[in-house]
């Protein structure tokens, strides 16, 4: 052994045959290294892609419909009617009484003969109803009107339908036209996927978060305050800590079984409202501002803080004063990703009762209501294939709202970042 | 019979080209070779037309002010430069006639021949033995068990931490004192044989019991490699080196034997550091 | 008068006493003589002194008087000739005071029982009576309380000492809040699972293999309640099959983002990647459901697997996996940046390659970051709903065959809860049990990570 430490070594040998050998296979390995990460990057940026693609490819048929003529001949059908009628605020209930859904039909009838009620969807009649709200002078005249035909030969005209609606479309091909579904964006769910809109699910999920947002936000900004700025070094704020940090990792189903234990069965309040939904969802998003309000009040540096006692403000006024305008920004981007996680949420949402079939939007934070992702999994659950296109059509203004969040995220943090 | 066995395979491997292993006792022809040397950050310049010599069998001492651009001189000589995006090198740096910089050259074996003591010691987060085996293992240098234990002893009493560690080559190599981890970071780099040893500040974060033990362990090395020690103190450069390079602003201000430099410089800015006017 | 406008009312009288108090204080200033001024507090103070005498004493009232009040509405109903028709205690009689209160608060139009019509006009005095006195008391607690604040304004009133209290007191509420929301999380789950354990045995429910949850026990006196298939598949697709896509490719993305990729390669790429977790979970399921689970089926039967069932452990594991990329790939980005530019500068200047130096060095100094971050990835697959919910199915199977269904926690948690059951039945009181365990599971899996991660972090600072 003494003999073996005391060897000298001979100098290595880097040109040798062997040694570049094992170079030119260190560096191979380099270069597959780098070529698995790579890859890794690429799979998973692809399967991004091949999820909006996959969206977008369904969905922005959901915004469009397939629409047939309709000849309606107004003075024959009604017996002549005044415009006048439908002019001013009475409008409504005299087109009630004046029976338009019958005219419809009658009409359908007289153009397409018996079967043609089954080429029109069952609300075409509503549109009718708009356009003569719209401009009242039309019933004084004839008039060929667009309507959207029933969701099977929809599917059929723009994809593959089932074979009957597929002969129906041949049989009517070239009267087919394609409308821009206003529809979609301004009704509620509905029984027939060619009437069903976003509207309700939009204005619940809107009502929600403004209730997540007023209770969350003050709540996280003064908790995230208190434990950077003023909270004794105790068992208490240890307490809090674990406890924020505990909540924001909890999942969100819990929050949901919170909300049915405690907000629906214990304080008795509303099912299916936007007041419980916003008070489960401001739960569960408060962790996250305190979080991020947390990290922006460290960022602001203590000279600013010493400056402002050195002068003689109280903390409060510190804190007050200075260190919450400057910690705004980073507050109000960590606000804007917690809202944009809750406007994504659905499980709480369905334990305490947001799923229920919502055909008039919500006017009060009570009301029962809905929101854009619980609608989207109602509308994945329908058997009838209208709603596949109507579903990707609700994911795409459900991503359209959340990229524009995070879009502005991170503007705000780009744009009001200081580096101290 | 596993010295001979040893001797065998290395001198089978020496067979193809001895011109280049032998390079001890060769007093004439220096080691590394640097020659109009300017660096870049960017737009800015860091190193402004330097030429030094390093020889075998001498220390280079780089001393000069903070900033002055000694370190950054010192990364260029095995290309850790590299490592920042947006350094540029231009001119020549030669080790044993061959250009560093040129394409022909590979980095990895660069770094082999000229390796590396940096200023705050850096052991990996794994045993003594595996931080000393770290190098010989990548690059290949043993054949078997055998050999590599045979390096990792030769390296650590090279380093003078044998005897304090040889019972504990196993434990966590993060666990020694701060002098042992820069001792123990020299035996790491002496592991894969270099010919060159860039030490870059290997005392500014020890006590002074650790830092003399370094220098001790700096002259016992000397005429195995060539070494160059980056030092902003100049009572250390004065007792480890045999040459002295003084640096300014980037620029190479005065280069020659250390008992020279200290004694009787040349230049102005050289006189104004070593007494203490600036620094 | 409806308690919204109410509080509006006070809330308003709340400015004016601000007001008030203000005026005097600074009418006080006014008459100081010497130039500083005689005031300890700035005017405003004086202002939300009055302010928040005036309104914290009658807000306080309003909230006890609404939890009070009803009991007092239906005693005082009670008195009314029409009660005495009621019939005695039980249900019917319940059922006929709510609908009865319903009509009278303007929630429901007409009553479907005579009995609760003739009660609607009692019910409806009492209301108004004690809205009455609700209302009178709040203004007069207000003009009250804020009285005697605005006399209490002198020159050396601390006003602002008593503020910054009051709002400090605030700021701590605020923080409480946290704890009180963790103890109401644990509180109610363990309260519905202690009622669901007294008609289950808890032993059956935790290690019981068969799940087909029944209102009422089988003829054996089986219940159907054993949870172990559903926590298999928890397990199967969150921790095993989610883990297996999410852990390679967000490791590798983070290696390669931090350690390979130019910087405007790695600035365009890391938003893209964190849109990933962006997507909100429902989109997830629709997707898994809609595309990734159709494709794997006609790629298992076309291998020869025909039992394969559309909705697969498979599908909805690998899509949860794409959600989690991000995840992964931000902690062990995290954790390997925290380990100190020596080790890799050590490294390098040895001459090992990158691919080397980041087997070799970084990942095993970043491994108990990485750890916690997986852990922490796991907690999150395994609470994670919509994904399974849409794609996993119901079928409670004990099988490791990825192609076949299996069912999950928190799947059946929504199974459970969103029929129409009662709330008392086993069935929906076995919701909470499943949310109490996962719930202890995740809070457990977070604190080891957490744990994991601090002490990694400090070990390196």
């Amino acid at each position: 052994m003494n003999s073996l430490t005391e060897m000298k070594r001979r100098p290595t040998d880097w040109q040798g045959a062997a040694m570049q050998k094992r170079i030119a296979r260190r560096y191979a390995a380099e270069r597959r290294f780098k070529a698995i990460g790579m890859g890794a990057i690429i799979l998973s940026a692809g399967f991004l892609a091949f999820l909006l693609i996959v969206m977008v490819g369904n969905g922005f048929r959901g915004f469009t419909q397939t629409e047939l003529p309709l000849e309606i001949d107004f003075p024959a059908a009604t017996g002549g009617v005044s415009s006048s009628q439908f002019e001013g605020p009475d409008a409504n209930s005299n087109l009630q009484s004046m029976g338009l859904r019958e005219i419809v039909d009658s009409s359908i009838d007289l153009q397409y003969g018996e079967a043609g009620n089954d080429l029109f969807s069952p609300g075409g009649w509503t549109t009718v109803n708009a356009m003569i709200l719209a401009d009242p002078k039309i019933v004084e005249q004839k008039a060929t009107i667009y309507l959207p035909v029933v969701s099977e030969i929809d599917v059929a005209y723009k994809d593959v339908g089932n074979p009957e609606a597929e002969k129906r479309v041949s049989e009517f091909s070239g009267q087919f036209s394609t409308g821009f579904n206003w529809n979609f964006l301004s009704n509620s769910d509905a029984t027939d996927p060619m009437q069903v809109g976003i509207w309700g699910a939009f204005k619940g999920s809107l009502i929600t978060m403004i209730v997540t947002l007023l209770l969350a936000f003050p709540v996280g900004v003064f908790a995230a305050l208190y434990l950077e700025e003023y909270a004794p070094k105790n068992r208490l704020t240890d307490l809090i800590e674990v406890s924020i940090n505990n909540l924001a990792a909890v999942p969100s189903i819990i929050f949901g079984l919170l909300g049915l234990a405690v907000f629906l069965n214990f304080f008795g309040m509303p099912r299916s409202g936007a007041l419980v939904g916003g008070l489960t969802l401001a739960l569960m998003t408060m962790p996250v501002i305190v979080i991020s309000g947390r990290n922006a009040v460290k960022a602001v540096p203590p000279s600013i803080r010493e400056a402002a006692l050195g002068i003689g403000a109280s903390p409060l006024q510190v804190v007050f004063h200075h260190v919450l305008p400057l910690a705004l920004p980073g507050i109000l981007t960590g606000t804007i990703i917690g809202m944009a996680r809750a406007l994504g949420e659905t499980a709480p949402l369905l334990m305490i009762g947001m799923r229920a079939f919502i055909a008039t939007p919500p006017s009060g934070i009570t009301d029962p209501a809905t929101v854009l992702p619980v609608q989207i999994f109602l509308w994945s659950d329908e058997v009838d294939r209208g709603f596949v296109e109507k579903t990707s059509a609700a994911i795409i203004v459900l991503l359209l709202f959340l990229l524009t969040m995070n879009a502005l995220a991170i503007y705000l943090r780009n744009r009001f970042e200081t580096r101290w | 019979m596993k010295y001979e066995e040893m001797q065998e395979s290395s001198e089978s491997v020496n067979m193809t080209d001895s011109t280049t292993t032998d390079t001890t006792g060769e007093t004439s022809a220096p080691k590394m070779t640097a020659s109009h040397v300017d660096v870049f950050y960017g737009d800015k310049q860091a190193i402004k037309d330097v030429s030094i010599d390093v020889n075998m069998d001498s220390v280079t001492a780089f001393i000069g002010p903070s900033g002055c651009g000694k370190s950054t001189f010192l990364r260029c000589m095995n290309r850790m430069n590299d490592t920042i995006p947006i350094a540029r090198v231009t001119g020549d740096i030669m080790l044993e006639g061959e250009d560093i910089y040129a394409a022909s050259m590979d980095v990895v074996q660069l770094r082999a021949r000229v390796g590396m003591v940096f200023q705050k010691p850096n052991p990996f987060p794994k045993s003594i033995y595996d931080n000393i085996a770290y190098g010989p293992r990548i690059h290949g240098l043993a054949t078997g068990k055998d050999e590599l234990d045979h390096i990792v002893e030769s390296s650590l009493q090279r380093a003078g931490l044998w005897g304090e560690v040889k019972d504990r080559l196993q434990d966590s190599g993060t666990a020694l004192s701060g002098g042992q981890q820069q001792r123990l970071c020299i035996a790491r780099a002496i592991a894969v044989d270099p010919e060159v040893i860039l030490m870059d500040e290997p005392c500014s974060a020890l006590d002074p019991i650790a830092t003399a033990k370094i220098e001790e362990l700096i002259h016992e090395l000397r005429g195995r490699y060539a070494i160059v020690i980056v030092t902003h103190n100049m009572q250390q450069a004065a007792r480890v080196s045999q040459k002295t390079a003084f640096f300014h602003l980037g620029t190479l201000v005065e280069y020659g034997e250390t008992t020279d430099i200290f004694t009787n410089p040349r230049e102005e800015k050289t006189r104004d550091y070593i007494t203490g006017r600036y620094g | 008068m409806t308690s919204t406008t109410l509080l509006f009312l006070v809330a308003g009288l709340g400015l004016v006493a601000w007001f008030f108090g203000r005026l005097k204080a600074a009418g006080l200033q006014k008459n100081g003589k010497s130039a500083r001024s005689v005031l300890h507090s700035l005017p405003s103070y004086h202002g939300w002194y009055v302010a928040l005498w005036a309104i914290v004493p009658a807000t306080i009232f309003m909230l006890l008087w609404s939890f009070i009040s009803p009991a007092l509405i239906t005693d005082a109903a009670l008195t009314s000739p029409a009660a005495a028709q009621l019939p005695e205690g039980g249900f019917a009689r319940a059922a006929i005071l709510s609908e009865a209160r319903a009509i009278a608060y303007g929630n429901q139009v007409n009553a479907f029982n005579p009995l609760s019509q003739a009660m609607v006009n009692p019910y409806r005095d009492a209301i108004s009576y004690y809205q009455m006195i609700g209302v009178v008391s709040a203004l007069l607690m207000v003009f009250a309380f804020g009285a005697y604040a605005w006399l209490k304004i002198k020159p050396d009133l601390r006003a602002r000492t008593k503020i910054e209290r009051v709002t400090m007191l605030v700021l701590l509420l605020a923080s409480l809040i946290a704890i009180v929301t963790t103890v109401g999380i644990f509180l109610s789950l363990v309260f519905e699972s202690a009622r669901f354990f007294s008609m289950v045995s808890p032993i059956d429910f935790l290690f019981g293999t068969e799940w087909n949850p029944k209102a009422v026990a089988g003829p054996r006196g089986e219940t159907g309640f054993g949870a172990i298939p559903l926590f298999w598949g928890t397990v199967f697709i969150g921790a095993i099959i989610a883990m297996i896509v999410a852990i390679p490719l967000g490791l590798m993305s983070a290696i390669y983002l931090t350690q390979y990729a130019p910087a405007k390669f790695r600035a365009w790429m890391k938003p893209i990647l964190e849109v990933l977790a962006g997507v909100p979970t429902v989109v997830y399921g629709y997707f898994a459901a809609l595309t990734v689970a159709p494709a794997l089926r006609d790629f298992a039967v076309s291998i020869g697997i025909t039992s394969a069932s559309s909705e697969s452990a498979l599908a909805a594991g690998v899509v949860m996996g794409i959600m989690i990329i991000p995840f992964v790939s931000s902690m062990a980005d995290d954790s390997i940046a925290a380990v100190p530019s020596a080790m890799r500068d050590g490294s390098l200047a040895m001459g090992a390659t990158q691919s080397e130096t980041i087997k070799k060095v970084l990942i095993p100094a970043a491994l108990p970051g990485v750890v916690g971050g997986v852990l922490l990835a796991v907690s999150r697959a395994i609470g994670e709903t919509m994904i399974v919910v849409m794609a996993a199915g119901l079928a409670a199977n004990m099988t490791a065959n990825p192609f076949s269904s299996v069912t999950t926690v928190t799947t059946q948690i929504v199974q459970l809860l969103t029929g129409d059951q009662e709330f008392d039945s086993p069935k929906t009181l076995a919701a909470f049990a499943l949310g109490l365990v996962l719930f202890i599971v995740t809070l457990l899996l977070n604190l080891i990570a957490l744990r994991v991660v601090k002490k990694y972090r400090e070990a390196y600072e």
